[in-house]
């Protein structure tokens, strides 16, 4: 047979076989005669059994599948024993795209175990913060303020204490997103060829650019070469809490925008109109500082500034005041016409107050006249514009400008009215003139005004992205979403509220592949897309002269660029507009005004653990967000805040939840009464309400952007709250803020103090049955300036960034079980509108007889030889006893495993010279006991005493306004020895006999003996 | 009846007509004879409840003691309260069996077998909670002194390491104290069992007891040996369970009347445990013969005189702290009057010192009824007193920032409820596997109260 033939043979079998399908009745039968025991294989191969196969195909369709493939059984064993044996070596695989090496040689500077320092700056609202930021082998661990920075001087904020927990997030976004769908950069960078390729036909048009508010020169420079390519694209900015009505106020005013600097370091006489200036906008770390060193009569000074503060919702510069007036928004501008009539502003007309002390303004102008050139006037960001230009118009009068008030360019680049500028953009979207449009950082699906409806206009758009550190509401509603590179992951740059320029420099590569701002545009411009450091390099390239190199690294070692502070300009004030002032608005109702969440800002921190869990400066809630209003008004609308039942005081806080309506829109929220704010006046804070936030922040509080309208984004009136008969609860971790007639705030005013250097001291016990302490040197003691606390919180985030606190969640907080070691207790004086707020920062006060020591069982806490109790964790069994004891209650009890173990990027995050904590062990306050260690070794190394000053707290490192003093008590000649021995010292419940070694400087306020 | 009402310290501690046989038989019926189905039913609820307890427990050890509602600054609660209070009910049935033995008090004689297993199983709750309550119990050991291999120890200006001795020692003491009490009686239960393992495992307990002339002297002996090494206990367990408060600095705890006010309070609680049980049983199983209206109306007095002790505590505090001039002891009283928690003041107050005064009446003494309900009322106010001395004094002391309020979760109950399920569990057990009552001292009482009674018997014979 030839093969033609076998073929065929083959042919005819196989198509015989097709046809003839034998019944399963004729199978059965034939293998019941066929008796004799055959492999199925046989069987099958059998000619006689014609169709059998096509039965059992039929019959057997998923094994028929098995049987056709090539694997066979053996095979298939052997793939499977060999696919277990891979699957164990899959465990031990890198992570892609890394090579994992020794060193070979160990790099420069890098010792496993000493962390390095780096500079750099975090922005918010566009103002730059300098920072320096602790690398442990190549993980940044801790931010500190760079004290070379002008908006930091070593001090930084919460958001900047926060930022690392958002570096390492889990909740970030991690890919590239296409309509919701994971898609990868080379297909994005794919289709924004194809939609700039449109797009650079007609000329740019078409091409939309949506960013925050920008200081960086690089990013200007590059939007510079993006007009170059696309001169008709488009750029607009918009941050939801922005400078608005400050720059509108500089055009009425000088017919220019300009940047508005204080210098408070000279200000005798501060009247602030409704600014927070201490805790907002770019200078309020510096202007805390300066703010803060001219009242510090601890040093011996008796001259003492004097703030005369009109807030329309307590802040933490309204608690700081001497004076305090509680005032309805839209009643600012009238006050401040009042005092400009009485210095005699011309073309102002004073409006009657009813409220105010009928001596206060003139009281107030005969101070600030008094102090010309010395005096200062402050407008909050709230406030319209006329506020703004009369204040620029008071100032001038008082021969403030040039002295405490200088006036600069502008920091940011390309300062517009961006309520306006996001108009403009929500209008050209909704007449489709948008093509392509990319949105660099921000949410404004959810911060822009209600009536844009930016989601709704955003389907209009063809080709639509948005670069951010999280998959939020603003990624969702566009085509694309991008995965930001995190400040601390990427080179960018920015100036300070002065216009000082710093390059912020990565710490870390990008954890999830992000991309920074600069990189996004150069994809617009460059043939060959750039790396952020060879774009902002070659950008400060172009800026230096010669030497760039030896310039460029003093820049990134001191962390700020030489000679880039901006000049004190000349201004011309008109006063064309000073007839015009707004109207004030009537009680129709309630008047609102919106705010942002003193702990999440805008919103941007949502995610953030840390932000969430720390308490609101004076309300001490967590998690949530509430609508405030003044006792008064809760109690005329019949509004009550409760101890829960089930707990409280501490923790659960029931308190009426409200209907918020305001223009058409309702929302629902629970109220709470703030001491201080004004009555007939409602406080909404925005940041809460989130819908993708992520894990932590979705779906906590209420969004007030909801109710915010671009015509009237800051205050309005008509606002109604109507009860909704339930009762929701709040977390807080002060309820209680009443001092209950107790000495625990000693303050007194400058004139009481003059009279009586003494108030503060009162007798003490100065007897123990227990043997005297150990005194040899050093013996640690910190002292806590309460003139100088404004209550800012940021010596609270310090200390759980350093001392891997956990958080614990709102569950947990509700049932007081909050984990900080350091607490900012509230109290409240005086009642009502005039409620005076006092700060008291508590932490552990390391007692020399320490009632903690005597009653732990089994010598878990102790007291060291230099004077810390300490805390042994391994040892601690959680009786309790100790906290018990604790008559401050700052120990602080893991009720539950709280210290995260699981999260793979959280375990990169913690100070590795700081334990994690178990379930069901005591901590508390350590005095920071490993930077003291560090201290201790580094001087013994270069065998010397540790140097006063040397060891720094955390909290201490933190503060803005100094308050925080630490060192050894034993030598007189320390800074906190100084202090110890000064008239104001005291010690929080002295007549327990505890001896505490934290002790406090009394409060002295400068009120007008004349008001 | 009518001459009982009168005078009831007159009436015999056993009924007439009894004989040695006749007191052995009725006692150890209850053991030896078939189970009611009352004590099925009864112990089964028991015994589901104390299964409760099992499971809280087991949940406690997965999750941690963030189970229950303690806080800051609220961190003890429920856990320690059940502890004093449970520590303290024991106090009453090595009063019954030690001191009154010492004095030669004859009624104490039918009481004083189940006041003792009383006392051995409330120690035994009250000993799980300072475990229970640990944030690591499984490093519970570490309160013991013992020589480990870093050369740590306890640290012995602790309260709590006091309280682990002294519970530790009474637990001990009470145990040994009990099985000696019972040595003559297991016999007894041996030489009439007639299962064969009953007689095994009564044989194996009684030790040998062969009822002989040495026998019963050493038995006296070494019982009153124990008697007087248990005495100091009665006073110095809750004297030093009270420094755990009184050592604190804390308003509310920091008190030198503590130690002599908690014995009070302990005997106080404690008796009236005994009565909340002996009066159901008595009327369960018919002991009245045995347990008479002068039982009843001797504790009741007891618990009179230790109640108003009590309340001479309760004066005490309040007056100390306006004495004292104290701004903290002065917010603490009046807040413990009048604060959040003043519901629970008023109960304790109601429960302790005003409803016992109706036992000045020998009509309330001497009728069970009643009796049972103010015991069970007095159990209440006494476990309420420790609540508020606990978690009243916590919840605001010196910083108002700081104060916050404990609310129980359902694992704070479930735990407390197990306990108590889990002492009556133990109790039924008892009731049916050993005599409730000493069947060798009621002979001996017989004699001495009864003598031809015994002439009787000893004229017959067996």
């Amino acid at each position: 047979m030839n093969d033609f033939d076998v073929f065929q043979n083959v042919r005819a079998k196989v198509n015989a076989a097709e046809s003839a399908e034998p019944s399963s009745e004729e199978l059965r039968a034939r293998f019941v005669q066929d008796s004799g025991a055959r492999e199925w294989n046989e069987i099958l191969a059998s000619e006689n059994v014609a169709g059998l196969e096509k039965f059992l195909r039929r019959d057997f369709p998923r094994q028929a599948t098995l049987y056709d493939s090539t694997i066979h059984r053996r095979a298939f064993l052997k793939l499977l024993g060999a696919g277990l044996a891979l699957a164990g070596l899959a465990a031990c695989a890198p992570p892609q795209g890394e090579k994992i090496l020794p060193y070979v040689e160990q790099p420069e500077r890098i010792l496993p175990g000493l962390p390095l320092y780096y500079t750099t700056a975090m922005t918010l609202g566009g103002f730059a913060t300098g920072l320096l930021v602790r690398s442990d082998m190549g993980r940044p661990t801790k931010i500190e303020g760079n004290p070379n920075h002008p908006a930091s001087l070593g001090a930084t904020d919460i958001f900047g204490q926060a930022a690392i927990l958002t570096l390492y997030d889990p909740d970030r976004s991690q890919t590239v997103l296409q309509n919701g769908n994971a898609s990868t950069w080379d297909a994005f960078r794919a289709a924004l060829t194809n939609a700039l390729n449109a797009a650079r036909t007609s000329g740019g048009a078409g091409l939309y650019i949506l960013t925050p508010a920008v200081s960086s020169p690089t990013f200007a420079a590059q939007m510079d070469s993006v007009y170059a390519q696309f001169p008709d694209a488009q750029w607009h900015q918009y941050e939801p809490f922005n400078q608005d009505n400050a720059r509108t106020g500089s055009q009425l005013a000088f017919r220019e925008i300009v940047q508005t600097r204080y210098d408070l370091a000279r200000a005798d006489v501060i009247l602030s109109l409704d600014s927070d200036f201490l805790n907002a906008g770019g200078g309020r770390l510096r202007y805390a500082r300066d703010f803060a060193a001219r009242r510090n009569v601890a040093a011996g000074q008796s001259d003492m500034s004097r703030l005369y503060a009109i807030s329309s919702t307590p802040t933490l510069t309204s608690t700081q005041a001497d004076n305090h007036i509680a005032l309805r928004a839209s009643l600012v501008a009238g006050f401040a016409r009042a005092v400009a009539a009485a210095l005699g502003v011309s073309g102002v007309t004073a409006p009657e107050f009813e409220n105010i002390p009928a001596n206060f303004i003139p009281a107030l102008a005969r101070d600030l006249q008094a102090h010309r050139g010395t005096s200062l006037v402050v407008v909050g960001d709230e406030q319209p514009p006329y506020v703004h230009a009369l204040a620029h118009a008071l100032n001038d009068t008082l021969g403030n400008v040039g002295t405490t008030v200088t006036y600069s360019d502008s920091v940011h680049v390309n300062p517009t009215d961006e309520f306006a500028s996001l108009r403009a953009l929500v209008d050209d979207m909704n007449a489709g003139r948008v093509g392509t449009l990319l949105i660099l950082g921000g949410n404004p699906v959810f911060d822009a005004p209600v009536d844009f409806d930016f989601a709704d206009a955003l389907k209009r758009v063809p080709f639509s992205a948005h670069l951010a550190l999280y998959a939020d509401e603003t990624s969702r509603a566009c085509a694309w979403h991008l995965p930001q590179a995190h400040f601390l992951e990427t080179w960018s740059d920015a100036r300070a509220f002065d216009g000082t320029a710093t390059i912020m420099q990565p710490l870390i590569a990008p954890l999830y592949n992000g991309v920074s701002t600069h990189e996004m545009l150069s994809l617009l411009t460059d043939a060959a897309p750039r790396a952020s450091d060879a774009i902002v390099k070659a950008f400060w390239q172009t800026q230096a002269g010669s030497d760039f190199e030896t310039r460029w690294r003093e820049a990134l070692s001191t962390g700020v660029v030489p000679n880039t502070t901006f000049a004190a300009r000349p201004v011309s004030l008109n006063t064309a507009w000073i007839a015009n002032a707004p109207a004030e608005l009537p009680i129709e109702s309630y008047e609102v005004i919106f705010r942002p969440d003193p702990t999440l800002y805008d919103g941007q921190f949502a995610n953030n653990a840390w932000l969430q869990e720390l308490p609101k400066p004076l309300s001490k809630i967590t998690w949530d967000n509430i609508v405030a209003v003044s006792p008064a008004t809760a109690q005329r609308l019949g509004f009550s805040t409760t101890i829960s039942a089930t707990g409280g005081e501490h923790g659960q806080v029931e308190t009426t939840e409200v209907q918020v309506t305001y223009k058409g829109r309702t929302l629902r929220a629970p109220i709470w009464i703030l001491p201080g704010h004004p009555n007939d006046m409602v406080t909404l804070y925005a940041g809460y309400g989130r819908t993708h936030a992520g894990n932590v922040g979705t779906g906590a509080g209420y969004n007030a952007y909801a109710l915010r309208t671009a015509n009237a984004p800051w205050m309005g009136a008509g606002l109604s709250l109507d009860d909704t008969f339930q009762r929701v609860s709040v977390a807080t971790t002060q309820f209680h803020d009443n001092m209950e007639g107790r000495d625990l705030v000693r303050h007194a005013t400058l004139q009481e103090f003059l009279q009586n250097p003494n108030f503060a001291q009162r007798p003490e016990p100065d007897i123990s049955l227990y043997p005297p302490q150990n005194r040899e040197s050093p013996q640690w003691g910190m002292t806590i300036n309460l003139n100088s606390c404004i209550g800012c919180n940021a010596c609270v985030l310090a200390c759980q960034a350093e001392n891997n606190i956990s958080t614990v969640g709102k569950s947990e907080v509700l049932r007081a079980r909050e984990m900080h070691w350091l607490r900012i207790d509230r109290y409240v004086e005086g009642e009502g509108e005039n409620a005076q707020v006092l700060h008291e920062p508590v932490l552990c006060m390391h007692c020399e007889y320490a009632p903690c020591e005597v009653v732990c069982p089994v010598a878990a806490t102790t007291h060291s030889p230099d004077g810390l109790n300490e805390m042994t964790y391994n040892r601690c069994v959680g009786t309790r006893y100790c906290s018990n004891n604790c008559p401050y209650k700052v120990r602080r009890f893991n009720f539950f495993q709280y210290a995260d173990w699981e999260t793979e990027s959280l375990k990169s995050m913690r100070n590795p010279d700081v334990t994690v904590r178990s379930r069901g062990v005591m901590e508390k306050c350590t005095y920071c006991v490993q930077r003291i260690r560090r201290a201790k070794i580094n001087a013994e190394i270069e065998n010397r005493p540790v140097r006063d000053g040397e060891i720094v707290t955390a909290c201490q490192a933190v503060c803005p306004t100094q308050a925080i003093v630490f060192g050894n008590v034993s030598d007189p000649q320390s800074r906190v020895s100084q202090l110890k021995a000064d008239s104001l010292n005291y010690a929080l419940l002295a007549e327990l006999n505890t001896r505490p070694r934290t002790t406090y400087l009394a409060m002295v306020r400068n009120p007008n003996p004349e008001i | 009846m009518s001459e009982q009402i009168r005078n009831p310290s007159h009436s015999p501690v056993v009924a007439p007509g009894y004989t040695f046989r006749t007191v052995t038989e009725k006692i150890s019926s209850i053991v030896l004879k078939g189970t009611p189905r009352g004590w099925y039913v009864g112990f089964a609820i028991c015994f589901l409840l104390a299964m409760m307890l099992l499971v809280a427990v087991t949940y406690l050890f997965i999750a941690g003691v963030g189970i229950w509602g303690i806080n800051v600054p609220v961190a003890w609660a429920f856990a320690i309260t059940n502890f004093v209070w449970w520590i303290g009910i024991g106090h009453a049935g090595t009063l019954i069996s030690a001191i009154l033995l010492l004095l030669r008090q004859t009624w104490r004689t039918s009481i004083n077998r189940f006041a003792e297993a009383m006392t051995l199983f409330a120690v035994a709750c009250a000993a799980l909670f300072p475990i229970l309550h640990l944030g690591r119990p499984y490093f519970a050991y570490w309160l013991i002194p013992y020589p480990s291999a870093m050369g740590v120890w306890p640290n012995f200006r602790s309260p709590l390491v006091w309280d682990f001795f002294a519970v530790t020692t009474y637990g001990l003491v009470s145990l040994m104290f009990w099985y000696v009490g019972l040595i003559p009686d297991l016999g007894t239960l041996r030489d009439r069992a007639h299962n064969t393992w009953a007689k095994m495992a009564y044989g194996l307990l009684a030790m040998g007891w062969r009822g002989s002339a040495y026998h019963w002297q050493r038995y006296h002996k070494s019982y009153f040996l124990l008697a007087a090494l248990a005495t100091p206990l009665v006073v110095s367990v809750h004297t030093i369970v009270s420094f755990d408060f009184a050592v604190a600095i804390l308003p509310g705890w920091h008190s030198t009347i503590f130690p002599p006010y908690f014995v009070a309070g302990a005997i106080f609680s404690g008796f009236a445990m005994v009565l909340t049980i002996t009066i159901p049983l008595r009327a369960f199983y018919h002991l009245e013969d045995f347990v008479t209206v002068r039982h009843l109306n001797a504790m009741a007095k007891v618990m009179l005189v230790s109640g108003l002790v009590v309340a001479y505590g309760y004066m005490t505090e309040i007056f100390l702290s306006w004495y004292s001039g104290n701004t903290f002891e002065e917010f603490l009283t009046q807040n413990r009057v009048f604060g959040p928690y003043a519901a629970l003041f008023w109960v304790l107050l109601l429960c302790n010192v005003v409803i016992p005064q109706a036992l000045w009446l020998r009509r309330v003494r001497t009728n069970a009824l009643l009796l049972f309900i103010i015991s069970v009322l007095i159990n209440v106010g006494m476990w309420v007193e420790r609540l508020v001395i606990v978690v009243g004094s916590l919840s605001r002391d010196y910083l108002p920032s700081a104060w916050g309020m404990f609310a129980p979760t359902a694992w704070d109950w479930a735990t407390f409820i197990g306990t108590l399920g889990l002492f009556f569990a133990l109790m039924f057990l008892f009731i049916r596997l050993l005599p409730m009552i000493s069947m060798a001292e009621m002979r001996e009482l017989v004699q001495e109260t009864q003598p031809h009674a015994t002439a009787e018997a000893a004229a017959k014979p067996e």
